[in-house]
C-alpha cells in the first residue's frame, strides 16, 4: 500500500513538474550558445520564470517519494512503474485542459499501462 | 523543430546524455537508499534520522549529480525540441535502468519484468508518434 502511495505522488507531481518546466523552457526560447558563462546565464534566466519554480517544487516532491520507494523496492522495478506518468499526463490533458485525445494516443497509453501492470506483477 | 542535420545531431547527443545519466542517477540513488534503509513507522524523529543519513550518503550525492546533468540536458533540449518528441525518445532509459540494475547492483530481473519494460517502451513509442495536432482542443 505504501509503495502505491509513493508511486501516485511520483507520477502526479513528476508529470505536473515536467509540464511546468517544459512551459518555462518555451518561454525562454532556443539555446544556441553552450559556453559555460552562457549556460550559467541560461540557468539564471530560467530561475526568473515562475513556471520553473512551480515545476521544481513538484519535481522535488516526486524526488523524495522516489527516494522512499527506492529504499523499499529494486530500481529495475521502481523506474519502469513510473511510466504510469504517460497515462496521468494524457488523462490530465483530457480532464483539465479539455483536450480530445486521438485513438492512437489512447492505444499507446493502454500499452504503457499493460507494461506497467506486467512490471508490477513481477514484484517479489 | 527546424529540420537541419546539425539540429538533429545536437538533439541525438543531448538525448543520449539523458538516456545515460537518468538511469545512472537512479541506480546510484537506489544504492544509496539501500544503505540508508527505509523508515519503519514514519515518526518525525525517524524521518529526520533518515533525512540526515540521506544527506551524508556519497552515493545519493553522486546520483543527484547525475540527475542534475540529466536535468540540464533535458532543459536544453526542450528549448528547441518538442516535449512530445523528447519524451518517447527518452523511453529507452527504462531498459537502460533495468540493465544497470542487473549488472551494477546484481538485481534479479525476472522475464516478466523485461517483457513489461519492452511493452512500456513500445507504448511510449506509439504515444510519441502521434501527431501533436491529433490532440485537438474540443
Amino acid at each position: 500500500m505504501l509503495e502505491f502511495i509513493f508511486l501516485i505522488v511520483i507520477v502526479v507531481a513528476g508529470t505536473g513538474g515536467e509540464l511546468c518546466v517544459s512551459r518555462a523552457m518555451k518561454v525562454i526560447g532556443e539555446v544556441q550558445d553552450f559556453r559555460p558563462a552562457a549556460l550559467v546565464h541560461f540557468v539564471f534566466r530560467a530561475m526568473r520564470v515562475g513556471w520553473m519554480w512551480i515545476g521544481i517544487s513538484m519535481m522535488t516532491m516526486a524526488f523524495f517519494s522516489l527516494l522512499a520507494m527506492l529504499s523499499i523496492e529494486n530500481v529495475s522495478f521502481v523506474v519502469p512503474v513510473t511510466a504510469l506518468s504517460y497515462a496521468a499526463g494524457t488523462v490530465g490533458a483530457m480532464l483539465f485542459l479539455h483536450e480530445r485525445i486521438s485513438k492512437q494516443r489512447w492505444l499507446g497509453v493502454f500499452i504503457v499501462c499493460v507494461g506497467v501492470t506486467l512490471v508490477w506483477l513481477s514484484r517479489r | 523543430m527546424k529540420d537541419s542535420p546539425g539540429l538533429h545531431l545536437k538533439t541525438y547527443i543531448f538525448i543520449f546524455f539523458m538516456v545515460l545519466f537518468a538511469p545512472l542517477g537512479n541506480v546510484l540513488l537506489s544504492k544509496g537508499m539501500k544503505g540508508v534503509g527505509s523508515a519503519k513507522n514514519w515518526a518525525p524523529g525517524e524521518i529526520f534520522h533518515v533525512l540526515s543519513s540521506i544527506m551524508t550518503s556519497g552515493y545519493i550525492w553522486l546520483g543527484i549529480g547525475c540527475l542534475l546533468t540529466f536535468f540540464v540536458a533535458y532543459m536544453l533540449v526542450l528549448t528547441w525540441a518538442d516535449y512530445s518528441y523528447v519524451q518517447p525518445a527518452s523511453s529507452f532509459s527504462y531498459a537502460v535502468v533495468a540493465m544497470l540494475g542487473y549488472f551494477l547492483l546484481g538485481e534479479t530481473v525476472p522475464p516478466l519484468r523485461w517483457m513489461g519494460i519492452f511493452v512500456i517502451c513500445g507504448g511510449v513509442f506509439i504515444v510519441g508518434h502521434t501527431h501533436p495536432r491529433t490532440t485537438e482542443k474540443v
